[in-house]
Formats: structure tokens, sequence, C-alpha cells
């Protein structure tokens, strides 16, 4: 996998940029360098895409480069298919989360099994952007997390930045990589700023290695893309406890880092995985029993997992309620009984 | 005011790029399938071509009865047959070049072999042992799809690509009837008219979709009437008649490699067997009905037309004959090996560099495998 080493720059320039403006970075800097590498998707042309992403492409690459593609989002990924068979790098635009459902058919039927089904001859180098989650007040359809259904499925990579600096740095790692990676993009931190030198981008790690966000002994919170700031909100809120709360961000969920997020769990010996998927059946379910065959005899008490709840995404009004925040995280490691700790 | 006259005061104008792109006439098909044996237009088609075709549909009619065969003894776990329709599979490969792409469904694997694909390499898929058992990329032929309509976007993307490269390279898709009601049908043609893609999308209505017939597929006149509304061209062709298949293809690849864009192209013919060997044919059509399509075998019109013509020798019917069962017994040699396939090959292609979940999974297996070669080697002690 490739890793886009850090150029030696003079002057670092850093000035605050949004978590959008960095993929936009991410995705020009890849199309400059790897002329196989088009854009395409439903109007990621002139208007840039509706979270501006793609803002310029087409300006500087032209229109077979970054496409503005009829409306239909199988057509999408299947012409995508037939373009990395002739050896391009395509990199999909779905325009919200829920509208990605009608390719799942051409991403479960054929990107993500291809490279299997060909015997290594066929890789499916194409990277599908799914802007998710939910908190920015969407109607419905425009605020679903739909990591479960992707993890689910063999031979896709699926990854999720929480950060600016990651959001350039996975989107590059995802466009290099030889297999289908599934980008989410948290869509509540698309304006999220932080200071940020587009000139001298941020080295990347391969996909896959998960990142200690904030260390900790009393506790892991186990997270990913928009709830990662809400973790890190927590754990802040959980100092006045007298509680010194590890935050662990995924990054990836696959392939899943299970020697960090083990490490942790083993100084800490107590976790709670925190995400806005519904719990039932969704990616927490997973992880904590993946702690749990790795570091049951380092646990103080059982994993619990922080979710969405298991409904259809809520109005907006209501959302607030659904999604994980800061007191039901702090609820939970109340519950990892912590009288056992002194 | 009648509401359709305040609706027209209310039109609106349309924005100064939208043209309508053609006067659809030119793109609607005809009436009748097109015909070339039998008729005038048989006189100007090429005596060498005819000669080729004929022995290639009777080295595909052996292909069928054999892999049909193979299924009987256990070899082969299914296998949609295109018996009758062997003119539309050996048109569809005769009608492209070396550098163009195939996009077969699952009944397609005759039209790959006509290729020139390796007949065994052609049947993994259908026999069990991998999904593939070619190299996509060297034979320029995609993996049979067995998901319905789901390869004809890939064939847009593909050409369309080849185009942005520079290349003239067409792409020549297949599907049956009832892949037509599917939303990714509809997608790719769409993508295709738009984009002019250099690709041609045979649509090989064979009467049914397993058991539903095409009026319950359809209300439209004609599967090639679609073509209409996408903007291009849809031919109507009687896919039986081989001369008329490989006419109205190659033109139609012509076209597309031309920079004119993409054309439906519906080829009506039969199916003689059922859907596959696991289907009973009885339940929704009558004896009736296939015999009746018997007088119209491709291989019966292509042979009365050569024999007419004298174009028909014994040395030919005799070449022919040979060649077909040389195949068919190379096919059964070669298919009644087991194939030696090493379960750790599960592990190998899921992603370029294995996954820590998937390293542990293969060394579990790698475990249960060495114990139970112990265990083998124990008893056969
Ligand atoms: C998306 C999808 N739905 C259902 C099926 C199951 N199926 C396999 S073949 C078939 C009928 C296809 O009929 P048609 O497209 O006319 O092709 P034919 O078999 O006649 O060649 C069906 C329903 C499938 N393969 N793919």
């Amino acid at each position: 996998m490739t890793t886009v080493a850090a150029k030696p720059v003079t002057k670092p320039v850093t000035k605050p940029a949004t978590m959008a403006q960095a993929l936009g970075r991410a995705l020009r800097d890849s199309m400059a360098e790897d002329p196989s590498v088009h854009v395409l998707g439903e109007d990621v042309g002139a208007l840039g895409g509706v979270f501006r992403v793609t803002d310029g492409l087409t300006k500087e690459f032209g229109e077979e480069r970054c496409t503005d593609t009829p409306l239909a989002e199988a057509g999408i990924l299947g012409t995508a298919v037939g373009m990395a068979m002739y050896g391009l790098r395509p990199v999909v635009e779905m325009q919200f989360d829920a509208f990605a459902y009608p390719a799942f058919e051409q991403l479960i039927s054929h990107v993500a099994r291809m490279r299997n089904r060909t015997r290594g001859a066929m890789p499916m180098p194409i990277t599908v952007r799914v802007p998710y989650g939910g908190g920015i007040g969407g109607v419905e359809h425009h605020s679903d997390s739909s990591e479960a259904y992707y993890m689910a499925t063999p031979g896709l990579h699926v990854v999720t930045p929480a950060t600016v600096a990651d959001a350039y740095g996975l989107l590059r790692a995802s466009i290099a990589s030889d297999d289908p990676v599934v980008f989410l993009e948290p869509k509540r931190l698309y304006w999220s700023k932080a200071d940020w030198n587009p000139a001298a981008p941020t080295a990347v790690e391969p996909i896959g290695r998960a990142v200690v966000r904030r260390t900790g002994r009393s506790a892991t919170l186990i997270t990913y893309g928009p709830s990662v700031p809400v973790c890190m909100e927590a754990a802040e809120a959980a100092r006045a406890e007298g509680w010194d709360l590890e935050v662990v961000d995924l990054r990836s969920l696959v392939p899943f880092d299970d020697e960090t997020v083990a490490a942790s769990v083993r100084r800490t010996g107590r976790a709670v995985v925190v995400h806005e998927s519904g719990g039932f059946g969704g990616p927490g379910g997973e992880i904590a029993a993946r702690i749990t065959e790795r570091c049951f005899h380092h646990l103080e008490a059982p994993v619990l997992r922080v979710a969405g709840f298991d409904i259809p995404y809520p109005p907006p009004m209501l959302e607030k309620h659904h999604l994980p925040g800061v007191d039901r995280i702090l609820d939970a490691v109340a519950r990892l009984q912590w009288e056992a700790e002194s | 005011m009648t509401v359709m006259e305040q609706r027209g005061a209310y039109r609106p104008t349309p924005p100064p790029a939208w043209q309508p792109r053609t006067d659809p006439a030119p793109l609607l098909p005809d009436a009748e399938p097109y015909r070339v044996l039998g008729t005038d237009a048989a006189q100007k088609a090429d005596p060498g071509l005819l000669r080729r075709l004929y022995a290639e549909l009777v080295r595909g009619r052996r292909y069928n009865t054999q892999a049909t065969a193979l299924t009987k003894q256990g070899r082969l776990a299914v296998y949609p047959s295109s018996t009758g329709q062997e003119a539309c599979e050996v048109a569809a490969a005769f009608a492209l070049e070396e550098r163009d792409w195939l996009f077969p469904s699952y009944r397609d694997t005759l039209a790959a072999v006509a290729r020139g694909l390796d007949p065994v390499s052609a049947l993994t898929l259908l026999r069990g042992d991998w999904h593939t058992g070619y190299d996509p990329r060297e034979a320029r032929i995609a993996p049979l799809s067995t998901p319905l309509a789901t390869q004809l976007p890939h064939a847009v993307g593909l050409a369309h690509a080849a185009r942005l490269k520079g290349d003239d390279v067409v792409a020549l898709a297949m599907v049956g009837d009832g892949g037509t009601s599917e939303g990714d049908f509809h997608e790719a043609l769409n993508f295709a008219a738009v984009w002019q893609a250099p690709v041609v999308f045979l649509v090989q209505n064979n009467g049914f979709a397993i058991s539903v017939p095409l009026a319950k597929q359809t209300a439209a006149p004609s599967l090639a009437h679609k073509a209409v509304g996408y903007g291009m061209p849809g031919r109507l062709v009687d896919g039986n008649d081989a001369a008329a298949m490989h006419e109205v293809l190659s033109e139609a690849v012509a076209r597309a490699r031309a920079g004119g864009g993409p054309t439906l192209v519906e080829a009506v013919t039969y199916r003689m067997e059922a859907h596959t060997n696991a289907d009973d044919a009885t339940r929704y059509r009558p004896d009736a009905e296939v015999t009746a399509w018997r007088d119209h075998d491709p291989i019966l019109l292509l042979e009365r037309e050569l024999t007419e013509r004298g174009l028909l020798d014994d040395d030919l019917k005799r070449q022919a004959g040979d060649d077909a069962e040389a195949m068919a017994a190379d096919l059964r040699g070669r298919m009644n090996q087991d194939p030696q396939l090493d379960p750790m090959d599960l592990f190998t292609h899921v992603y370029a560099e294995q996954t820590s979940q998937l390293r542990e999974q293969a060394a579990q297996l790698r475990a249960e495998l060495e114990v139970a070669s112990e265990e083998a080697e124990e008893e056969a002690r």
C-alpha cells in the first residue's frame, strides 16, 4: 500500500482549512500525479459537488477527468467498474449516504469480488466516496450510517477520517490503493477546521491503522468518524469525574487494527465503543467481540456500546436524541464499575 | 380555457443547450426482424464467411450438447444451454476484432469459446472450481455475469475509458430479454448514449426469462424499440439467421468504432432447451411451440442456403463435424479430470495484501488441514 511521503518544504505555511478542502486537495493532488485517476458522479463538475469537495477539478482537468454523469448510482459505479477494467482509477462520488443504495448491487456483486473471481487478474482500484452520518439537520435519506453493510462485504476496504489531516491522507491512500475503498466522509465534519498546510501534505500511513487520539488510564473509548470529536469532548468532561479516558480513532474499519485496540484495552482494562449507526448488528458488536476475544483476562468490565438507536434515522428535530452525545458516553463510562479500580 | 391550453401557455422555454439529438425515425427498428438467409440479400453474402459461420455453428451446437451431457454426469454443477441460439453467440464473437471486448452473461459461454477462449476455462464458473477460469484482460472477455444486466454498465465504462485513451476499441455486451427489465439495463443504455460510447448491446430475446414469457416482461412493441428513448438506433434481427446477425452486429461495431455511438440489437430467437438442467420447461410452454422452432433452427437455415448455392460440399460437412467431435472429446477428457484445488487459495485474492483478519483465518484453516491430513495418514496405516 502506498505511503504518501511528506515533501520537505522550507517554510510550512499552516492556515485553517476545512475537511472538505482537504478532501478536494487530495483529489486534486491525486489527479495531478496520476493521469489514470478520474472523478465521476452527480454534480461533481461545474457545481463542485453538493459539498464542494470536487470544486475546480473540471476546470483544471477537463470534463473527461471530472465528469458529471447522468443521475444513476448503479450506472455511475457500474461504468467505473468498466473504466477500472481498462486501467483507470475511478473515484466515484455518491451524493448522500442513502443514495448509494441503488449502487449496492454493483458494489457487492462486482466491485468487491472482481479481484477474487478473476484470481487476482482484475483488481478494482475504485474509491467510492460516501458522505455519511447525521447531525446536519438533513431530511430523510440524508443522514444514514451504512458502514455495517460495507464492513460485511469481503473485498472492500472501509475507511473514515475524523480530522482534516486524515481526510487528506486517507483519501490519497485510498485512491492509491489497488483495492476498492469505501471512503466514508462524516458530513458533519466537512466544515470542521484545523491548521493544515496543503503545501506540505501530511505523511500518510497505510490504510488499516488506528491512532490513539488521547492517552488515558481509566478506560478506552473506541470510535471513528463523526463520533471522534464527541468522544474527545467526553474525555475532557470525564476529567472532572476523575476518569482519565483514552480515545482510539479507528480510521479504518476494514482492515481492523486489532493491535492498537487490544493494546489500549489491555492498558486500561475497560472499553466503550461509540458510533452513530444502530447498535444491533452494528459495527460495535463486532468490535466488542474482537476485544473480548483478545483481552478477556484484562477486562475489568464488559465492553459496552454507545450507539444510535435501532430506528430509521429520525427527522432533524429529533436527531439529537438519537445521536450518541457526551452525556450518553459518560453514562456508559460510569457503568464500567469504577469501584473496582481503587 | 381548457387545462391543456393553460398548460401550453405555461410551458417553459427549454434552455438553449437543450437540443433533441436526432429525428427519432432513423432510430426506430424495422417492423419485422431483419433476415438475410433465404432472401435476395443472401446473394451478397461472402461465401467464405458463410462457410466459416456454418463450421462454427456446428461446433457450437456440439459444445452445447457436450456441456449439457457433462451436467448429467455431475461434472458441471449447471449449464444454461444456448442450443438454438448459436447464431447469436457465434455472430457476437465474429463481429469483434481482437482488441475489442466481450461482456457475456452466464448463458454466453459459447460466444466466449467462439472468440477463441479455451472451452474448459470458459466453464469453470459452471463447474464450480473457480468463478472465472481466465484472465479477462488477456482474453478481452469480462467474467460471465450471473447478476442480470449488471455487466452492461461495465461495457459502457470500458468502452468509454478506451476512447478516452485514444484506442478504437468496441465493447459488445450480451443480455437476455428478462435482463432488459433490470435498472442496470436502462442505466447502461442511457450512459452509453449520453457519452456516445462505442458499445453494442445485444439482447437475445429467446422468449422466456426462466418461465416468464416476453409479454409479461415488457409492453413495448419490441425490445429494439427501447433504443429510441435513449437516442440510439434499435435493430430487430432474426437471431437464428447467422448471416443477418453477423451483418447487423458488424455494422453496429463499425459504427461504434467510427464514433457513431451505441446500438441496441434485439435478436429474436428461441431457447430450445430448458433454462438450465435444473428447470422443467414443460410447466410453462407447450412442446408444439418448441417443435415449431425446430424448422427455424440456425444450423438448418444456413445449411439450406449453402446447399442451394452449392457451397455445402461433403468436405465442409465432414470437416465441421470432425472439428466439433474433436473439441467435444477434448472437453470431455479434460472435464473428467478432477481439478486440483488448494484450499489455502481461498485467502489469496481477496485483497492485494492480506488483512490481519484474513491472515488469522488462513492460519486457522492451515491448522485444520494439517490435522485432517494427519488423521487421513493414520487411517491409511
Ligand atoms: C439480478 C438477478 N435477478 C434474478 C436472477 C435469477 N435468474 C437467473 S436467469 C433468470 C432469467 C433471465 O432471463 P433472460 O434475461 O431472458 O435470459 P435467458 O436466461 O433467457 O438467457 C433469472 C430470473 C439473476 N441471475 N440476477
